[in-house]
């Protein structure tokens, strides 16, 4: 598969990523999820150091996307636990706000504001939910689109960007709420070949800066050089999780290795 | 080369050559939109030709052989045989304007109608300088116009009863549209929305109000309300009428609105949710500025809409300009004269309709950014 070869070649400075031993990010406990009766997340248990970084993969429709959904609520789950930086996630719409202007968030379409500029884009959720004078949330916008090498474009508008470009605004956007933990839902997925990198880079660079992130994607080159885990999930349960070396070089489970057979063997 | 087209290569940087002769320019414009196949050639000649047939037989009646001064219908047909005759304009605008108002008191509504030009600067300008204190002040234009029309503390008290014409197309119609919007905004949101008592109750306000004619929510408000509102309780006919006009506008404002809703992508609902925007910071920063954007085509339909459907008020018996054609007629000296009513009548209309709708495709040029 040419993204994975073209993902090879990026470098990442393990001896940077520290995982914390006692402080717990994010906390998973026998959830469950049904799309009417469709049971979508079945009894997933999980529990997420800060410092990790998690690589999710799986087939189409196995469930990744649904549940790191569920850690910000963008979907519900009907039974089991989710604790996110000690705030644990009910109906309650005022934990609902605090988790998630803890927790920063990119999709695999970018989901730009169109009718905004990239720094109105960026300076929105500091300035409104955050409370943040103009002035100061435009510094750390700037600062943040210098982090994502795009500074010039900051008074764009995301149509006249590139889908790169605007992936990394996106990055940007989510970390102007100086996030403890960041979901990326296959960020590289939309993009053409010689712009996944570029967005691969910034991740990179996050992850040598100690964030926690939870990452679906099939850049397996990104995953054996950034993950400390790599959780395999089917049919809405986590079937496989191991250290990245391990977990390619020696799947346990059949289907872990019929899919690594399928997505490596090109 | 013809051996090597099959797997043509270019061995060198090729110059960039002006395009083919006759495709630009006046003649490439003329044959590519009018002449660009033989369908359409048949109706680019059909057109011309009608048009030459009618144009100048229009203007020949409207402006060359048309009578200013006369003092009644004979005298223009004896002054001109196909002409119009101008002269009932002349003589009886200002009844066309405001109805049986005050002639004395004219300056008022005008200053009224001066004023909410005035205050639309505001709304319309968004550049503007110190914009947020001069909405405040656009604000309270309801209330001085309300004032300056009907009168009381200290001005001349005026009745309903005398207002008519363009003044009374343009109270019905400004309130209705500046209601309207919003009302029907709240609308689209509650009908969009998870609660299931606040959708239920939208859907079965659009549903009602869609479902009737607007004829029959005048006669409510003309002869039902009397019997529905506690014994005392009379409020003025032409505010019943304004609130209907409204009620009705915006029931299928909200139907707009919900169209430009639905056609965003979820993701911008949920990027907005992600960021931690609670539900109205995202329904007023992000969801509703591009919903309006694309719905509005639709909303100024409705606006226009809306402002036309002003004249059925002269079926519970108001004043109108076309409720103004009959006392006109009533008149021996004009009696017979239909024509030139109804064309000054309907370039009243279409002034304004034309204004909303210039101005709606201006707005939508300003606020195009580029594609999603």
């Amino acid at each position: 598969m040419s993204d994975v070869n073209l993902a090879e070649d990026i470098q990442a400075d393990r001896s940077k990523m520290h995982v914390s031993d006692t402080d717990v990010a994010i906390e998973i406990t026998g959830m469950n999820k049904w799309y009417g009766d469709f049971h979508v997340l079945r009894d997933i248990n999980l529990k997420v150091m800060r410092g990790e970084r998690i690589v999710i993969c799986g087939p189409s429709g196995s469930g990744k996307s649904t549940m790191i959904r569920c850690i910000n609520r963008l979907e519900e789950h009907q039974k089991g636990r989710i604790v996110v930086d000690g705030i644990e996630l009910t109906s309650d719409l005022k934990k609902i706000d605090e988790i998630r202007r803890e927790v920063g968030m990119c999709f695999q379409h970018f989901n730009l504001f169109p009718h905004l500029t990239i720094l109105e884009n960026c300076t929105l959720a500091p300035i409104w939910v955050r409370k943040m004078p103009k002035k100061q949330a435009e510094e750390i916008a700037m600062h943040y689109l210098e982090r994502v090498k795009i500074p010039e474009q900051a008074n764009k508008y995301p149509g006249q960007l590139s889908g790169g470009q605007q992936q990394r605004v996106a990055i940007a956007r989510s970390l102007c709420m100086n996030p403890k933990v960041m979901l990326f839902d296959e960020p590289t997925s939309a993009l053409d070949p010689e712009m996944i990198k570029e967005v691969l880079d910034v991740m990179i660079g996050l992850a040598e800066e100690g964030m926690t992130m939870l990452c679906v994607t099939h850049e397996m080159g990104f995953a054996r050089k950034v993950a400390n885990r790599v959780i395999f999930m089917d049919q809405g349960q986590i079937v496989e999780q191991n250290e990245p070396e391990p977990f390619f070089t020696n799947p346990q489970h059949e289907r872990t290795q019929l899919f690594l057979s399928q997505i490596l063997n090109h | 080369m013809s051996e090597n087209t099959f797997a043509y290569v270019a061995t060198s940087e090729k110059p960039q050559l002006p395009p083919p002769q006759g495709t630009t320019g006046a003649v490439g414009w003329a044959r590519e939109n009018l002449f660009s196949s033989p369908l359409n050639t048949i109706l680019t000649l059909i057109s011309v030709f009608v048009v030459f047939s009618t144009v100048p037989g229009i203007f020949n009646w409207a402006f060359v052989n048309s009578v200013w001064n006369a003092n009644s219908l004979d005298e223009c047909r004896a002054l001109t045989e196909n002409g119009a005759c101008w002269a009932v304009i002349r003589e009886r605008y200002h009844q066309f304007l405001f109805g049986f108002y005050p002639t004395e008191l004219y300056w008022r509504p005008i200053l009224a109608f001066v004023l909410l030009f005035v205050a639309l600067v505001p709304a319309l300008w968004d550049g503007m300088p110190k914009r947020g204190a001069a909405l405040m002040a656009s604000m309270t234009y309801p209330f001085v116009a309300f004032w300056l029309i009907w009168g009381g503390f200290g001005l001349e008290p005026v009745s309903s009863t005398k207002l008519g014409g363009l003044l009374l197309t343009m109270i019905i119609g400004v309130s209705g549209i500046s209601f309207s919007l919003p009302i029907g905004i709240v609308l689209a949101l509650s009908r969009s929305s998870n609660l299931p008592i606040v959708k239920s109750l939208a859907v079965i306000f659009i549903e009602f109000i869609r479902g009737v004619p607007l004829i029959t929510l005048l006669f409510v408000a003309h002869v039902l309300l009397n019997y529905f509102l506690p014994k005392g309780v009379n409020f003025d006919i032409v505010l019943r009428v304004v609130i209907m006009v409204t009620l009705f506008a915006s029931a299928y404002m909200a139907e707009v609105i919900r169209g430009g809703l639905a056609a965003l992508p979820k993701g911008q609902y949920e990027a907005a949710d992600a960021l931690g925007l609670s539900y109205w910071q995202s329904m007023r920063l992000i969801i509703l500025p591009q919903a309006l954007k694309i719905s509005i085509p639709g909303i100024v339909n409705t606006f226009i809409g809306l402002f036309k459907d002003t004249t059925l008020v002269l079926i519970i018996g108001l004043m109108d300009p076309l409720g103004l054609v009959a006392p006109t007629l009533a008149d021996q000296r004009w009696n017979g004269i239909f024509v030139e009513l109804y064309a000054f009548i309907a370039f009243m209309f279409f002034i304004f309709c034309f204004a909303m709708s210039r101005y709606s495709m201006y707005l939508e040029r300003k606020l195009h950014t580029g594609h999603r």
